[in-house]
């Protein structure tokens, strides 16, 4: 019973960790059509600038949350300028193609100035300690992590289905021409999507480190489980990767504890099974 | 197009290419004798990246997953040596075999899907192998990789030596046999209904094409090609490494086909021979400055070379001709 308690907690945890990571890729591949590899990469930056702040200045932890957001999506915004709106209208492939490239350079840049090793990114006390549930106690962090998944799912749900924002963003996303005439500036729509995206990315990569500890092949290693995610959850559509990551985390950690030497395994054969039976991801939209 | 209004000339031109190909091939074998291993291990990778061609270039279907072909047929190859089937020639059929069968699985779970989910698919299958070849140690050696192989000579005659000097002739004369026949199978009816469905399959399907027959057949295809590019590195190296059914293989065949020219059997080759060569320089020297290149070449093809390094060559070629027509007039 124990066991099963903390698997289910660890799993929810997990699964809501990758959900704050992956919740801006669906959005970037969904609403705005671009496959980003590289969105592993950006919660890998932030995680880097966490673990600076954090640890060799000693901001602590909330500050280096914040840090890593506005960081990340400062060197983000301009390489949207550069490259990314390049490749709105092109075919997957050089989309995939490009991001890959842009993932390979931010490994190599990474390793030429943090080196190697493993970044912690050291938790407060609060965080640290284990919270009484009365049966018994749960790592303070982990609840911290489900709250923040939920916060961000209702929170962009709010925002994409009853701001105008949303409404601008739908508009550009079903039909962009007719959108630029009746006034929307439809590139200023998705270089903040995009920016928005990034900037979850940053967090997850923060309060994430504790599952997917940061380090520079995290970029190539977390990109494969990211893309799986989103396209199992159907990309663009919230309550899919929320689905999905709560249903992949789940077997991934559960999985990792009572099977532990095979591996991926059985997450694999989930993604295969998943994706066969739902060939446009859990609640995909009809294209 | 011009290919059915002439054959005798494309004839040449293929034979022409034959023999380019070949003559490079032996160049490499006299010019640099003490890297044969480095160079059979080219001609391998440069099997898988012409079997990627065939799904991706032909058919326009993304994989990131080829690995999964490719350590099939070299894990076949490799099982079957270490009990007792040491003939190479027959090794290499029974690679191609185990690759084509499984080619024609993962035709029938990648077909079930499109674009993006179909791409995620092609990367869980080879991860999914990738596990379970790990997991079955006792079959497949693990992670310590197969070893123990011990192939016969060559036709009974030529030994497979320290300095690898049959291995690689013999990597090459497969090349070379596996090109020809390629070429072929592009030219044919088939190869064109394939390049049909990669460009418009609404118009495919309404002369009364089924598709799927046509796409899992490309698959199989590709697949025997795959698997004899892994039977010939297990034959080449006398080890299989969980290395070579993963995914970073895969998506290192995906970089080197884009670079050379996707839909080009020669773009396959250049490609290959020029990214191998490029990554045994510069790896060496520093492997994290090796990634920062290949990302940044990948970013400039994609922006400046979309049809890569073979279809620039074409177009420039085409641009100077033009050019030359029109100073004449």
């Amino acid at each position: 019973m124990q066991t099963a308690l903390s698997i289910a907690v660890d799993a929810l945890a997990y699964g809501m960790a990758l959900f704050i990571i992956c919740i801006g890729l669906s959005l970037t591949m969904g609403l705005m059509r671009v496959v980003n590899l590289a969105h592993g990469a950006f919660a890998m930056i932030g995680g880097y600038i966490a673990s600076y702040a954090a640890r060799d200045l000693g901001l602590g932890y909330a500050f280096g949350i914040v840090l890593a957001m506005i960081g990340t999506v400062l060197i983000a915004v301009p390489l949207e300028r550069l490259l990314y709106r390049r490749i709105y209208d092109r075919s997957e492939l050089s989309q995939v193609l490009m991001t890959i490239g842009i993932t390979f350079c931010v490994i190599g840049i990474t390793n030429y100035f943090f080196g190697p090793t493993l970044k912690t990114i050291p938790l407060p006390a609060e965080l640290a300690r284990s919270v009484d549930l009365g049966f018994r106690g749960i790592a303070g962090h982990r609840l911290f992590v489900i709250a923040s998944g939920l916060v961000v799912a209702g929170g962009l749900w709010f925002l994409i289905e009853r701001t105008g924002f949303g409404i601008h963003l739908r508009a550009a996303v079903e039909n962009a021409p007719m959108a630029r005439a009746l006034g929307i500036r439809t590139e200023i729509i998705y270089a903040a999507s995009f920016a928005l995206a990034i900037g979850l990315a940053a967090f997850g990569g923060v309060v994430g480190a504790e599952f997917l500890p940061i380090e520079p092949y995290y970029a190539l290693r977390y990109m494969v489980t990211f893309l799986v995610v989103v396209s199992v959850g159907g990309a663009g559509s919230i309550p899919g990767a929320l689905a999905a990551c709560l249903l992949l985390g789940a077997i991934d950690v559960t999985a990792r504890y009572l099977v532990p030497d095979f591996g991926n395994f059985f997450f694999y054969l989930a993604v295969i099974l998943v994706v066969c039976a739902f060939p446009r991801g859990l609640m995909g939209r009809a294209q | 197009m011009p290919a059915a209004a002439s054959g005798s000339r494309t004839l040449g031109r293929d034979l022409l290419g034959l023999a380019l190909i070949a003559l490079v091939g032996l160049g490499g074998y006299w010019l640099f004798p003490d890297n044969l291993a480095f160079l059979t291990r080219v001609i391998s990778v440069a099997l898988l990246v012409l079997s990627l061609d065939l799904i991706v270039g032909y058919c326009g279907i993304a994989s990131l997953g080829q690995g999964a072909l490719y350590g099939a047929g070299a894990y076949a190859a490799g099982i079957a040596c270490v009990h007792g089937i040491t003939d190479p020639v027959l090794l290499i059929l029974i690679g191609a075999a185990a690759g084509a069968v499984m080619g024609l699985l993962m035709g029938a779970i990648m077909l079930r899907a499109h674009g993006l989910p179909q791409l995620v698919l092609s990367i869980a299958i080879v991860q999914l192998l990738h596990e379970a070849a790990n997991k079955a140690s006792s079959i497949t050696g693990g992670s310590d990789g197969l070893s123990g192989m011990s192939p016969a000579p060559l036709f009974g005659v030529f030994e497979f030596d320290l300095w690898g000097r049959s291995a690689y002739l013999f990597g090459l004369g497969l090349l070379l046999i596996v090109f020809a026949v390629l070429r072929f199978v592009t030219r044919s009816p088939f190869g064109m209904i394939c390049r049909g469905l990669k460009e418009d399959p609404l118009r495919i399907s309404a002369l009364g094409i089924y598709a799927f027959p046509v796409l899992l057949n490309m698959f199989v295809i590709s697949g025997t090609v795959a698997g004899m590019g892994g039977a010939l590195a297990a034959i080449a190296t006398q080890v299989v490494g969980l290395d070579s059914v993963s995914f970073e293989v895969s998506a290192n065949a995906l970089v080197m086909l884009v670079l050379g020219g996707i839909g080009h059997l020669y773009g396959a080759l250049i490609g290959t021979v020029i990214f191998m060569a490029l990554e045994h320089i510069v790896a060496a020297i520093n492997p994290f400055h090796w990634m920062t290149l290949v990302g940044a070449v990948l970013i400039a093809i994609v922006l400046f070379a979309p049809r890569g390094l073979s279809g620039t060559l074409d177009e420039l070629a085409r641009l100077l001709t033009r050019n030359r027509w029109g100073a004449g007039r």
